[in-house]
């Protein structure tokens, strides 16, 4: 190492000028990246292909029963609606569910943290597409199927197990994919 | 029309943020009457995250959803279950994003790697030059 001297230092030193430039580059190209890209603040569900998981909710409608895991058992596939009648995008969702519900989709809904008659008014107002509706009052089943707002659908098909989760509102245009994802629930 | 339906959208998007008329949920503003209980539980909640606003830990957000997962975690503290497997049965749910501890997976292994890469170049770089330094 002590012999020629001369050399050695040079190509090390000339490694030494660049890198940090080099590195610097890099930090600044993933900060771009970063900031360019649209950042999304949806969060998945981590329970798509597990079976739902057990729960049994008090109706939220007078004439609705309530919902439990065992309806999502028998056989054909379902539409698990998460909803409030506090949250306005839902009233938005409300005519879509009701086509669907019209083109034979069964539809079951769970109302997140609601009084029954703020559920009654929002059903009298915006139609009611459920065959069955639960209520939740401290976000049970909302935390133990990974859901983390509302609305937020959920394709469960006849065994129980969760194939699909549509985060947001189901708007008009977003009818074939729910329909092609029911079909592949049913398959 | 389309526009009509936008204006009315936006005519009716104040109230999106609209809050249930729900009283929270039994521990979601309780804690627990046990001091050691509630130590574990207020730990594990501090790097939970809330998942309706997202730079917050639950401990310290006031949405209700956050209510809801506090007064989950406390009841669960209380019925003996361990910190470890709550915050398990919530990134089971959520993924990694509900947790502020990141754990050791394919995606993860960098972030655990590189500050022991980086002292070894260090170490590399100081022996290189004392050596050097004592070698003149």
């Amino acid at each position: 190492m002590s012999a020629a001297p001369d050399p050695e230092p040079k190509r090390v030193s000339t490694w030494a000028l660049w890198l940090p430039l080099i590195l610097f580059a890099g930090f600044l190209a993933l900060v771009i990246l970063g900031l360019t890209r649209p950042r999304s603040s949806e969060v998945e569900s981590a329970m798509l292909g597990k079976p739902l998981p057990d729960f049994s909710l008090e109706p939220a409608a007078a004439d609705r029963p309530g919902l439990a895991t065992a309806d999502f058992r028998r056989g054909a596939p379902r539409l698990l609606n998460i909803f409030a009648s506090w949250c306005v995008p839902c009233s938005i969702e409300a005519p879509q569910l009701q086509a669907l519900a019209d083109d034979g989709v069964p539809v079951d809904g769970v109302a997140i943290r609601d009084r029954r008659e703020d559920v009654a008014a929002f059903l009298a107002r915006h139609g009611n597409p459920f065959a069955r509706i639960g209520k939740d009052d401290v976000s049970a089943v909302q935390m133990a199927i990974g859901s983390s707002g509302v609305p937020e659908s959920f394709v469960i098909d006849g065994k129980g197990v969760i194939r699909y989760q549509h985060i947001g509102v189901i708007r008009a245009e977003d009818l074939p994919l729910i329909h092609a994802k029911l079909k592949e629930a049913a398959q | 029309m389309k526009l009509l339906a936008c204006i009315l959208a936006l005519c009716i998007a104040a109230p999106a943020l609209g809050q249930d008329s729900l009283p929270p949920a039994p521990f979601a503003y309780r804690q627990l009457d046990d001091p050691a209980q509630e130590a574990r539980a207020q730990e594990l909640m501090e790097t939970l995250r809330c998942l309706k606003c997202q730079s917050q830990s639950i401990a310290d957000s006031d949405a209700p959803m956050a209510g809801d997962m506090r007064s989950e975690v406390r009841q669960r503290i209380a019925a003996g279950e361990d910190p470890k497997a709550i915050r398990a049965w919530l990134v089971e749910r959520y993924g990694d994003y509900v947790s502020y501890t990141p754990r050791l997976t394919n995606l993860t292994w960098p972030l655990f790697a590189l500050p022991l890469a980086l002292f070894a170049i260090v170490l590399l770089l100081l022996r290189r030059r004392l050596r050097k330094g004592g070698g003149a």
